[in-house]
């Protein structure tokens, strides 16, 4: 194992909440794992995106310069990461929100209306587990047994009434 | 030990602070350790302790000076512009014999610089951290849970040798979070500290915290005296890891979120036959002269892996005498190496000095 | 023969190093007298930064830190913070320490209300260095780095320190006292009293300003200095009560 992924999006999107969700999953089979996230003024209304890494072995470098997937929530963070992607990596693109296609050739290509589905399934601001779920389905980072457990670790006590919802949207994705 | 989670390294310093059994903490906000100071602002007041955010960083270290001498348990954090405002007060520190932990999570400098990460404060911890002659104890983690361990580390040896310490981190270490757990409180070593200014309170005589010594004969009989406790610092407490070090050819030197990079770097170099291995600081005040100048006899070039300008370049040719090349790999101003920008510079050492 | 005059115990029997007419010594008498009468040396911390009170810990016989220019309002802070009511802690600043370099520190230890007590000896000028321009140096007076006199268009006003915290709701009390006379070192000393009862009481923070002369750098003798304070600063800096809190109770 040896993800090194880039999740990126507007601020709001649930964007570092998806990495940490990974980053659990990861720490959850047993992996090395680590989470960085942008941080600054650009997290105030602007773009936010973050860096895990899942790898059996010690996190060497947190920042992830050549990533092994991208989830791309809006158009800048596709632009910005699309060159970051290796050869055969995968890209997921939040086709609602981004109408431009991925250019490489070398890579693979999800292309989940996840913004659309969200808002259509009384899931409003969980376009990021559709995300997630696809992801998942993709990528095997989470055995689907322990999805639910790693909910209820990153989802907080105090809103714990979203876990359900939280799931629903993840096995949207899962099933795309 | 319990269970392991997840905590970003701001937060997961003020958790193992508390369990170290600090209960004072006098801050200033800061990019990018201000979740730290949340963090205590948040805990400090459910376990009796003093959570205050100071009117300035001057205030914040005077305060930390205050509780020192109360004899309590005390710290506070800043990054780079904020450490450089507290160096008024490190130094008083230092000149009454006060044990203190200031943390440093750097960002790019000089000036303002930026809020991305940086080790271009090196110099200022290790050698010049305000007027006078004195030290700081300076710890480097490498990963959250050394953030953790050291903590513990870091408050011992400010109390045993009565001298201020630092945690010099960076805003990769403080703002990114890796699996955690943390020790037993039960393992918090404390000292009797029989010279606090607390209040005679009918059991002892006036003790006085006071760094002024108007006759310079007394002032240079202080500073030697003090030097002496540095000199067996630096025998007992130089602190570094080994990576691949045993046969290595080219030595690289990397403290903190560089040498998780160079790491990978040197794995990188060993795969294509190099032999690579890294001293990474662990104690960068004491600096790790030991190992250096061991494998100065051995090793053909050494680099220096830093966030900075080339500073600790400077105390690794001091401690291999400059008998053999020292090598640059930096990057600055929040910018940091790729592997493949270290193993570039190992490929170049391995040549010789060419 | 019955001993009616002593040394105060909290006060050390050892020599100053104040200039001759310096009116330190009768406050820092002042400030002993009351720590013995309350009972309180055994518990009492003093802060004496950078001044010419800078040697006070080798005067008062209770414990003592010396802090750095400006700052002991928050050494005061750290050190009440982290004790709590086991101490009773006092700062003896003077005008530079108090209302130049360490502005922020007072105007925020006042304002957060922290419960200690701060004696502030205004003389206005820097005695330490010299006789330099204080921030409570008067108009056109004359110092060594005001040698034409101090020229408000130039250097600004000097600031009325018991009057500006007299406005932050965490000052208990504020009083502007001097001890130019038997007077007014006995109304200096209840202040002080009262500046002490209100930090037992856990009030918030005091202040008593005291007037005081500085024959050397005012270059007259300690009489004429006298003269000088009361014709020139007290009508400057009214004597009075600024702040009480436990007024009307």
């Amino acid at each position: 194992m040896n993800q090194q992924i880039i999740i990126a999006g507007f601020g709001g999107q649930g964007v570092l909440f998806t990495g940490k969700f990974m980053a659990y999953a990861g720490l959850y089979q047993g992996y090395e794992v680590s989470w960085l996230p942008s941080y600054g003024p650009e997290m105030r209304g602007g773009t936010a995106n973050c860096n895990v890494v899942i790898s059996d072995q010690p996190v060497g470098s947190p920042i992830v310069i050549n990533a092994t997937s991208l989830i791309a929530m809006n158009a800048p963070s596709l632009e910005k990461f699309e060159a970051s992607v290796v050869p055969g990596g995968k890209i997921f693109v939040d086709s609602t929100l981004i109408t431009a296609k991925v250019s490489r050739a070398d890579v693979e290509a999800f292309y989940v209306p996840a913004t659309q589905l969200a808002g259509d399934n009384g899931l409003k601001g969980l376009s990021n587990m559709i995300m997630l779920g696809k992801f998942i389905k993709e990528t095997g980072i989470c055995e689907a047994a322990l999805i639910e457990k790693t909910l209820k670790k990153v989802v907080p006590p105090k809103k714990a009434e979203l876990i359900e919802k939280n799931m629903q949207a993840i096995q949207m994705g899962y099933k795309l | 030990m319990g269970e392991k989670f997840l905590m970003k390294g701001n937060e997961a310093l003020g958790e193992a602070a508390i369990l170290a059994g600090c209960r004072n903490f006098f801050g200033y906000p800061i990019t990018p350790q201000t979740e730290l100071a949340a963090y205590m602002a948040k805990k400090l007041p459910k376990v009796g302790g003093v959570f205050l955010q100071a009117e300035s960083e001057v205030a914040a270290i005077n305060m930390v000076y205050g509780a020192s001498a109360a004899g309590k348990r005390v710290m506070t954090s800043s990054s780079s512009p904020g450490v450089s405002l507290k160096s008024e007060g490190m130094s008083y520190l230092a000149g009454s014999d006060l044990p203190a932990l200031i943390v440093n999570v750097q960002r790019g400098g000089p000036g303002l610089g930026g809020i991305q990460p940086a080790q271009s404060d090196y110099f200022q911890a290790t050698h010049g951290p305000g007027h006078g002659d004195f030290r700081l104890l300076v710890f480097a983690p490498s990963t959250v849970q050394e953030v953790v361990d050291m903590v513990f580390l870091a408050f011992e040896k400010a109390d045993e040798y009565r001298m201020p310490s630092m945690i010099l981190a960076d805003g990769i270490l403080g703002q990114m979070m890796e699996p955690v757990e943390f020790p037993e409180s039960a393992h918090v070593k404390t000292f009797e500290k029989p010279w606090a200014t607390n209040g005679m309170q009918g059991k002892r005589k006036k003790n006085i915290v006071n760094s002024l010594y108007l006759q310079p004969d007394e002032l240079e009989r202080e500073n030697f005296k003090r030097f002496e406790r540095y000199q067996k610092i630096c025998d007992t407490e130089q602190r570094w890891e080994e990576f691949m070090l045993d046969d290595a050819e080219v030595v690289v030197v990397a403290y903190g979120a560089s040498a998780r990079i160079a790491k990978n770097a040197i794995r990188a170099a060993r795969e294509k036959g190099i032999r690579a291995g890294l001293v990474r600081p662990i104690t960068l005040w004491p600096f790790p002269e030991k190992i250096l100048r061991e494998k100065a006899k051995t090793a053909k070039a050494f680099v220096s892996v830093e966030l900075s300008m080339g500073q600790m370049i400077n105390d690794i040719r001091l401690a291999i005498e400059c008998t053999k090349p020292v090598y640059l790999c930096n990057r600055v101003g929040g910018m940091v190496m790729t592997p493949d920008e270290i193993e570039a510079v190992i490929v170049k050492a391995q040549g010789g000095a060419k | 023969m019955e001993k009616v005059f002593g040394r105060p115990a909290a006060l050390a029997d050892v020599a100053t190093h104040y200039c001759p007419g310096c009116t330190h010594g009768i406050i820092h008498r002042l400030v002993a007298e009351v720590l013995d009468e309350m009972g309180l040396t055994e518990k009492t911390v003093g802060v004496c930064p950078v001044g010419c009170s800078v040697l006070a810990y080798n005067y008062f016989t209770c414990d003592m830190v010396e802090a750095a220019h400006g700052r002991a309002p928050a050494v005061a802070t750290g050190i009440k913070r982290a004790l709590g009511d086991q101490v009773n802690v006092f700062t003896y600043q003077g005008d530079g320490d108090l209302a130049a370099i360490g502005t922020a520190e007072t105007v925020h230890a006042a304002t957060r209300g922290e419960n200690i007590t701060t004696i502030f000896v205004n003389n206005a000028i820097y005695g330490m260095t010299g006789g330099q321009m204080a921030p409570t140096s008067l108009p056109e007076m004359v110092t060594q780095t005001s040698p034409y006199g101090r020229d408000v268009k130039v250097a600004g006003y000097p600031v009325r320190v018991c009057e500006m915290l007299s406005t932050l709701s965490g000052t208990a009390y504020a009083e502007r006292v001097a001890v130019d006379c038997v007077k007014n070192v006995n109304a200096a000393k209840r202040a002080i009293k009262k500046a002490f009862t209100m930090q037992q009481e856990k009030r918030g923070y005091s202040i008593i300003e005291v007037l005081s002369t500085c024959p050397t750098n005012w270059g007259l003798a300690p009489v004429k200095a006298t003269e000088w304070l009361r014709e020139n600063m007290m009508p400057y800096y009214p004597l009075g009560v600024y702040k009480d809190i436990t007024q009307g109770e």
